[in-house]
């Protein structure tokens, strides 16, 4: 991992393309207790390139583990946390497409689900200033090269929520495109889903297997070294059986790709 | 449920009865007294011809759907379009069914409706007792073309029942009967056999019902499909009745509409001298117009064909040209239920392409018989839990059998929100845990059920920053004590070991990010 | 039972499922995003009619309109035709050169029955419109065309499409056909043999319907 850290960062990027933006970073649950590189990655990048980042402590979860098992009246107060969380900033970013989804598609129907019209305009606004790392740095940044530096060959999962729910688009493809050093190989069948599905992995073990398998053969078919995306559980998910099998390719979040620079490395 | 890795071996329990059978019998049992999704779902992945056949098929009929509908450049405005027209219909179901009735009538059609399916058979039954008049023996029968409506409404038993044979025209539903199987697909539906498995079928079985198959068959494709020209030749030749569904159903006219293929249902619906046409009611359509939106988004989505090879259309009885005698039974059989919820009913706008089930990765690991319905998929598992309600096991496990991916919704052709719905119909069947949980009292209090519990556990944590940054605190305390020791964990105890059992996971990380943050943060962002 | 107690009940139930949808008129309540009856923009309506049904695997040819009968009986010789039935309202030309050619021709008057029907090699019909998009022959059964069992049960279709006759997709083509919908007449949208991908999904042309199609799109 060629992370820096924040007292070795690298120079902002020519223009400081963040220069007098403060962003709000929604860590999500899981990047927070188990996957922390990738917060730690996009708030090292984001003021890499000027932006001021502050974590609101009292965020949690977008809730969506709870709403996608079908549990709305529980997942109403973890709504109203995030909205109230995050209701001031102009900028709400994270590093999933999945929760960004989930704060993007859900949370107005939840507050909708309260009967809550007052929840329903703080969501409202709150939702309109979420993003996903790979929108936030190409839409609101502007920027493509974010002066990463990766010298490795990688292949990318474009996981189904960061695609379908969010809507990213090519971005990260072309966020990837522009670091400087690496080689990008095409993943058969990338836009399959890697089985993962939350609680479906739990509720549904041997087809949630079987699904992973056929995305870690893909991924091993392509002799990358890393896999990249931008959602940590679907890394978990297709990781685990390529650790099972001994494959050596590597799990990375995207903000830890582009958070790499040549100074670090 | 039916197995595809050996050839069909007759049910134990229907061997008895078969001597006084007419068609072969199907496996034993109802649908909705299927085993829950993942029970059935681990039972159909230890098939690997059948996964084979899937993988195949799926991928092959994906590309051509795929290459076809970006062929037209406005095609997400004819998606636009199919959702718009569907919902206008359903949202006015009332006013064109009406009218639909009228225009039937006019056209010389009995119209017959039917609240359930045990009303839609007796009506079915009834009309076709009066058709065959006095026919004896084999008389007593029917051809069909392929219907989904038939199917879940199970008519071809209600027939047996009666002493009159149904008989399947589509070859692959051809293949299904024969095989005493169930179809695992709404438009493919015999997709789970390969041309071993369909030769061996044909061979053994053909002969028993009407004319064998030839001699020496091999397992060409082509070769198959001229066996079943030749046995059922001779069905439609002599065939005095005829069931049908209808892909759409015209308000305005009384025009039904028949797409199809292989020119079986153009041969039912020509030679027959009655046509019983079944037909749910959410498949109005208000004009003849809204068909050019309907014709070109079906059989791209379905076949991944720019036009499907056969498409019928009819008004009432021609003079001198095709049955003489026809009738259109209107099935409710939940259908009111479903447009009851503002939410569900988006499902009803479903013209039965497959095009979810195609995509979905789901469906193409475990087939359609995991289901436990005529409708397998995305849909299946959105509209059978509404059509039948929540509370067999099978119907509360099918809303859960999606990962969320979403590419359902991305293919239907009239924008059913398929993965939104999926949810909805989680939460409905969480309601419904809870209210039992609620009736059962005391009970309940002593059993909890687990899930809802776990989940407002853990709702209470996620809803509150206290005890969400205490956990994580807690949960970082396992990577410390662990550090240095392992890499990774091997298998853990339940529930963890559905995970483990064929992944490994890394030991959790040392320091959460919020601890890191704090350590290298000031609250203003700045660095310290 | 009672049918007519049923329909009260599914009407009610719809009225009562329904109570949340205002009481405008459906097409105020919810408008469709779509003009119907558009053509398609196509460089060469015939080309592109041909190129989709060529992807059938059906026959195709253009000829004259003097030079149509020759071309009937040389098609019919191609697929060993002996038999013919040549509907009511088909080109008098056409029906005396068949017949001159020595093949058997029934005018299916009085209709033949399904056996003699099956017996027959061939039909020779014309159209009342098509889609070129979608490759697709529409019939609406009138002169020329047949009943509907004439162009199905034979093995072999010969299918006379005018130039003119020729829209450039399915909705221009929908709106050339609606007239004869309105009229009852029966409708049949033909594209390619009769195919089936059934078994693995591997298309098989010619299942229960003429498993060759041929058309001849005749020009000036």
């Amino acid at each position: 991992m060629t992370i820096t850290s924040p007292t070795t960062q690298g120079r902002p990027a020519a223009g400081a393309a963040g220069a007098g933006k403060t962003v709000a970073l929604f860590s999500t649950c899981a990047n927070d207790v188990m996957f922390p590189q990738a917060p730690m990655a996009t708030t090292q990048l984001l003021e890499r390139l000027g932006c001021r980042v502050v974590f609101p402590k009292k965020q949690t979860c977008c809730g969506q583990p709870l709403v996608n098992t079908g549990y709305y009246d529980e997942t109403v107060p973890i709504v109203r946390n995030f909205a109230e969380t995050f209701a001031e900033y102009d900028y709400v970013v994270a590093p999933s497409g999945s929760c960004v989804g989930a704060v993007r598609h859900q949370h107005q129907m939840l507050a909708d689900h309260a009967g809550d019209a007052g929840l329903r305009r703080v969501v409202d606004g709150v939702v309109a200033r979420t993003y996903d790392i790979s929108e936030f740095l190409i839409d609101v940044l502007g920027v493509e090269d974010v002066g990463a530096y990766f010298p490795h060959v990688v292949t990318y999962h474009p996981t189904c929520h960061s695609m379908r729910v969010a809507h990213v688009g090519d971005r990260p493809m072309r966020l990837l495109q522009a670091v400087r050093g690496i080689t990008i190989r095409d993943l058969p069948d990338a836009d399959r889903c890697c089985g993962f599905g939350g609680t479906f992995s739990l509720k549904n073990p041997d087809v949630s297997v079987a699904m992973a398998a056929d995305k870690a053969r893909n991924v091993a078919s392509t002799g990358a070294e890393y896999l990249v995306a931008g959602d940590n559980l679907c890394l978990l998910n297709i990781s685990g059986v390529l650790r099972r099998q001994h494959s050596g390719i590597l799990p990375i979040h995207i903000a830890e790709v582009l958070a790499s620079t040549e100074e670090a490395s | 449920m039916s197995k595809a890795t050996q050839v069909p071996v007759r049910r134990a329990g229907h061997t008895d009865l078969e001597s006084t059978r007419r068609t072969p019998a199907p496996p034993a049992g109802d649908l909705i007294d299927s085993p829950r999704f993942p029970v059935q779902a681990k039972v159909e992945l230890g098939n690997p011809v059948q996964r084979k056949n899937l993988h195949h098929a799926m991928t092959t009929i994906r590309a051509k759907r795929t290459k076809v509908a970006a062929e037209l450049d406005n095609w997400e405005d004819l998606r636009l379009a199919g959702e718009a027209i569907k919902n206008r219909t359903l949202r006015h179901l009332d006013q064109y069914l009406v009218q639909l009735e009228e225009s039937l009538t006019a056209a010389g059609t009995t119209v017959h409706w039917a609240r359930d399916a045990q009303e839609a058979n007796a009506i079915i039954v009834g009309l076709v007792n009066e058709a065959l008049g006095d026919a004896e023996g084999d008389a007593r029968e029917v051809v069909k073309v392929k219907s989904m409506a038939t199917q879940e409404i199970d008519m071809n038993e209600a027939l047996e029942e009666a002493g009159i044979a149904a008989w399947e025209t589509d070859l692959a539903e051809l293949i299904v009967q024969l095989g005493h199987d169930r179809p695992s697909h709404i438009l493919v539906p015999a997709i789970h056999r390969n041309r071993s498995e369909v030769r061996e079928i044909f061979l053994e079985e053909m002969g028993r019902y009407g004319r064998p198959a030839p001699e020496g068959l091999d397992t060409e494709p082509a070769n198959l499909a001229g066996a079943a020209r030749l046995h059922l030749r001779e069905k439609f030749l002599r065939a005095k009745v005829a069931i049908s569904g209808a892909n759409f159903a015209v308000a305005e006219t009384g025009t039904l509409v028949v797409v199809e293929s292989e020119g079986n249902g153009r041969m039912c619906l020509t030679l027959a001298e009655t046509l019983i046409s079944v037909v749910g009611i959410e498949k109005v359509l208000p004009t003849v117009e809204d068909l050019e939106v309907f014709l070109q988004l079906l059989p791209r989505s379905s076949t991944g064909e720019r036009m499907n090879p056969y498409t019928s259309l009819w008004t009432g009885p021609t003079a001198g040209d095709g049955p003489q005698t026809m009738h259109v039974v209107l099935i409710d059989n939940g259908r009111t239920k479903v447009l009851s919820d503002p939410k569900g009913r988006e499902a009803l706008r479903c013209i039965r392409c497959s095009a979810c089930i195609n995509v979905c990765p789901v469906y193409e690991k475990v087939g359609g018989h995991a289901y436990g319905s005529v409708y397998p998929g995305p849909i299946g598992s959105v509209l059978t839990p509404q059509l039948r309600g929540v509370t067999s096991p099978v119907d509360a496990s099918l809303p859960y059998a999606s990962t969320l991916c979403g590419a359902c919704f991305d293919v239907c052709p009239v924008r059913i929100p398929l993965p939104d719905l999926l949810v909805h119909m989680r939460h409905k069947v969480v309601e419904g845990k809870k209210a039992k949980a609620e009736a059962d009292g005391l009970k309940g209090l002593l059993h909890p059920h687990a899930e809802p519990a776990i989940m407002k556990a853990t709702a209470q944590v996620l809803s509150s920053p206290k005890l969400w940054a205490a956990a994580t605190a807690a949960g970082s305390l396992g990577g410390k004590a662990l550090k240095g020791r392992v890499a990774k964990f091997g298998p853990l105890p339940w529930p963890l070991s559905k995970w483990t059992n064929a992944r490994d996971v890394p030991i959790p990380p040392t320091e959460s990010f919020r601890a890191w943050y704090a350590r290298t943060h000031h609250e203003d962002g700045s660095l310290k | 039972m009672s049918t007519s107690e049923a329909r009260e009940a599914i009407l009610s139930r719809i009225r009562t499922a329904l109570a949340d949808v205002p009481g405008v008129p459906a097409a105020e309540d919810t408008p469709v995003p779509w003009t119907y009856g558009q053509p398609r923009v196509l460089d060469d309506v015939i080309d592109r009619f041909e190129d989709r049904v060529v992807d059938y695997r059906a026959g195709f040819e253009r000829c004259s309109a003097s030079d149509l009968p020759n071309r009937v009986v040389a098609a019919l010789r191609a697929h060993g035709v002996t038999s013919t039935v040549l509907p009511a309202g088909l080109d008098a030309a056409v029906v005396d050169a068949v017949a001159g050619a020595g093949l058997a021709v029934s005018r299916d008057d009085p209709p033949l029955s399904r056996q003699q029907l099956d017996a027959t090699g061939a039909v020779v019909t014309t159209c009342a419109t098509a889609a070129a998009e979608t490759g697709t022959i529409m019939m609406d059964h009138g002169p020329g065309q047949g009943r509907r069992a004439l162009s199905l049960v034979p093995d072999v279709h010969l299918c006379i499409v005018r130039a003119d006759q020729v829209a450039t997709d399915v909705p221009e083509a929908v709106a050339r056909i609606a007239g004869a919908v309105r009229d009852q007449r029966p409708i049949t949208w033909i594209s390619g043999g009769s195919a089936t991908s059934d078994i693995e999904l591997s298309r098989v042309e010619g299942v229960h319907g003429p498993r060759t199609l041929h058309v001849l799109l005749v020009e000036g």
